[in-house]
């Protein structure tokens, strides 16, 4: 084996998720040359923000090895309670959102909560927490639209600051925060810890616990913020908003290689995974693929990059 | 050497799959037009789609068809697509009146012209709202229904969910020549909210406080099914029904003889006169800012 052959191998497991991203760019480019203009990556930026905002806080529970279902309902409560304060109770817009992220995060403790000190497991307390958050809505929310939030509002999720989309610099900023926890705080190492093994976190001194307790709300927060930001997007509540999000979520965070056991992977690679997918979204409506086939095709691709990703996964634990 | 091979393969598999599926059809000399539907799972949009690609194919216009799951996030991604794919119209048959805004202000901006389907939007510059004639639909039902019972008799009306349009344009409709006939008189009017089981309850108790009822009239097929039980169930017979929609169990009822009528919406035909109004109005012609589609009578 030459070293430049272990050179390519080693480039291609460090980044094989944003391999299959780049690959699937080139491609779609060549089919059709409308997907590279700026105006339709900022498009798909702006698609992608909000899955990948809740995917950056699915990543922290699944990386302590956990899972958070609520997420879907949660962007929808909070969407709705910030949209419901500002116009039926005429509180102040910043007042409005600080709430429904508040409660968002509320939700996130409980969910800990739950898992923490109710034993119940994570599928399945988030599960519930799930049903729960949705059937406020529709309480909340009488089954109906809210809307008539104002301009203020409207701009978190329409609005650009320069040429990007006001939702992709907050992903950008959400990314950062992420990243720097993840790697650069103690915090950040106790996840990994607890997703590697929990048993040896906690005889390594680590309260496993509040680490868990804080990693839902973490989860909370961002499907929080993304469910405000959605809200604005559409300029309207919707009570059945984010409905299979969570699905869409995870399956970002383990397209970007995190592994659902826990323990391993990051928020980078999810964002990357958020791509491949909206990526795909868009290029799949440029090339005029009939909504069955998009469904069939994008199947397909998921399983190849996850297989792709394992076995290059596999091969770095071989060598 | 044996990752280099896999990577290579994941590579043409990509590429072949969507090549294989799209190709490279960019460029066409006549019109694109992009429709944007609610949901595909639903027969009734589904028949809407044939309707619209049997008049696009007869004029010589691409139409370009994206399906929204009924998720207006997903209905704005596919929107902004469309208007990054450069369709000369939009037809978008909106998930949300009040979602599909921002959509619509989009196109605008891009000097797309829009025109709505089945449901209407709550803002922005729409060319023209195609739609079935609800009002004309209620007319129907009452003419049917005088028709029937001679122009003389009591009659129920069961209404839909209470600021709804189609509630308020089926029952405006009806109305209109329920009035203007003196020989009928409308006993009850209440709303069952589009509903089944309200339907049986509500004409439950209608059924305890009139001893004679002629004819019913509902909004929809449900509440008229529900009454149908209703009736049923107490024993009292020779009521006239009519409900609206054409659902399946209410064409099986209309042909087993339970039910006198129901009114049909004619979703192939919304599609193909949306496809219509478009082409015509990119083509220079004028275009109504409200097309009505016609109903038709489903009786045995």
């Amino acid at each position: 084996m030459n070293l430049k052959e272990t050179d390519i191998k080693d480039f291609l497991r460090r980044y094989s998720v944003a391999m299959i991203l780049l690959i699937m760019v080139i491609s779609l480019s060549l089919f059709s040359w409308r997907f590279l203009r700026p105006a339709n990556l900022i498009n798909i930026s702006l698609q992608t923000s909000i899955v990948a905002i809740v995917a950056i806080g699915m990543t922290f529970t699944i990386l302590t090895g956990g899972i958070d279902l609520s997420v879907g309902s949660v962007m929808a409560l909070c969407g709705a309670l910030a949209s419901g304060c500002i116009v039926r109770n005429g509180f102040p817009i910043y007042t409005a959102i600080l709430l429904a992220l508040i409660i968002g995060v509320g939700i996130g403790f409980l969910n800990g909560l739950l898992i923490v000190k109710g034993n119940i497991p994570p599928f399945v307390a988030t599960l519930a927490v799930m049903a729960i958050s949705r059937g406020l809505t529709l309480v909340y929310t009488q089954g109906r639209p809210i809307s008539g939030m104002g301009d203020d509002f409207v701009y978190w999720g329409s609005g650009k600051i320069g040429v990007l989309p006001v939702p992709v610099i907050i992903l950008f900023i959400i990314f950062l925060i992420s990243y720097i926890i993840l790697r650069h705080t103690r915090f950040g190492l106790h996840i990994y810890a607890i997703g590697g093994n929990e048993e040896t976190a906690r005889l390594a001194g680590i309260n496993n616990d509040k680490s868990k307790i804080f990693v839902y709300m973490i989860s909370s927060f961002t499907a929080a913020l993304a469910g405000i930001l959605l809200t604005a997007r559409l300029w309207s509540a919707q009570p059945n908003a984010g409905v299979g999000l969570e699905l869409e979520a995870i399956a970002a965070t383990v397209l970007g290689g995190t592994s659902l056991m826990g323990g391993y992977g990051g928020t980078g690679g999810t964002v990357v995974g958020a791509f491949i997918m909206g990526v795909l979204a868009n290029g799949l409506n440029l090339l005029e693929i009939t909504a069955d086939y998009q469904r069939v095709i994008k199947g397909i691709i998921f399983i190849l990059a996850v297989m792709f990703d394992i076995y290059t996964k596999k091969e770095k634990k071989k060598g | 050497m044996k990752k280099n091979l896999s990577f290579l393969l994941i590579l043409l598999l990509v590429i072949s799959t969507v090549s294989f599926a799209g190709g490279n059809k960019e460029e066409s000399d006549g019109l694109t037009l992009g429709l944007s539907l609610s949901t595909l799972n639903n027969p009734f949009f589904v028949t809407l789609k044939e309707g619209a690609e049997a008049k696009a194919a007869e004029l010589g216009a691409k139409l370009i068809i994206v399906d929204s799951q009924d998720d207006p996030s997903k209905e704005a991604t596919n929107i902004e697509d469309l208007i990054q794919k450069g369709v000369d119209a939009l037809l978008i048959n909106p998930t949300d009146a009040d979602a599909i805004v921002p959509s619509i202000k989009k196109a605008n901006a891009a000097g797309i012209p829009v025109f709505t389907i089945d449901r209407g939007a709550a803002g922005g510059d729409v060319v023209s709202h195609i739609a079935s004639d609800n009002v004309a639909g209620g007319k129907m039902a009452a003419e049917y229904m005088v028709e029937l019972l001679g122009g003389k008799g009591n009659v129920v009306e069961l209404e839909g969910i209470a600021g709804t349009s189609a509630a308020r344009d089926r029952g405006k409709g009806f109305n209109s020549v329920v009035s203007g006939n003196s020989g009928l008189s409308v006993v009850a009017r209440q709303t069952a909210n589009f509903n089944r089981a309200e339907g049986l309850s509500v004409f439950e108790n209608i059924l305890q406080a009139q001893s004679e009822i002629s004819a019913v009239f509902a909004h929809n097929d449900e509440m008229i099914l529900g009454a149908v039980q209703a009736a049923e169930a107490a024993g009292r017979t020779g009521i006239i029904f009519i409900g609206f929609d054409a659902v399946d169990d209410a064409v099986n009822a209309v042909k087993s003889g339970k039910l006198a009528a129901t009114v049909a919406q004619q979703p192939a035909e919304i599609g193909s006169l949306g496809v219509d109004a478009a082409v015509k109005s990119l083509s220079g012609g004028s275009v109504e800012s409200s097309i009505p589609v016609p109903l038709a009578l489903v009786t045995k």
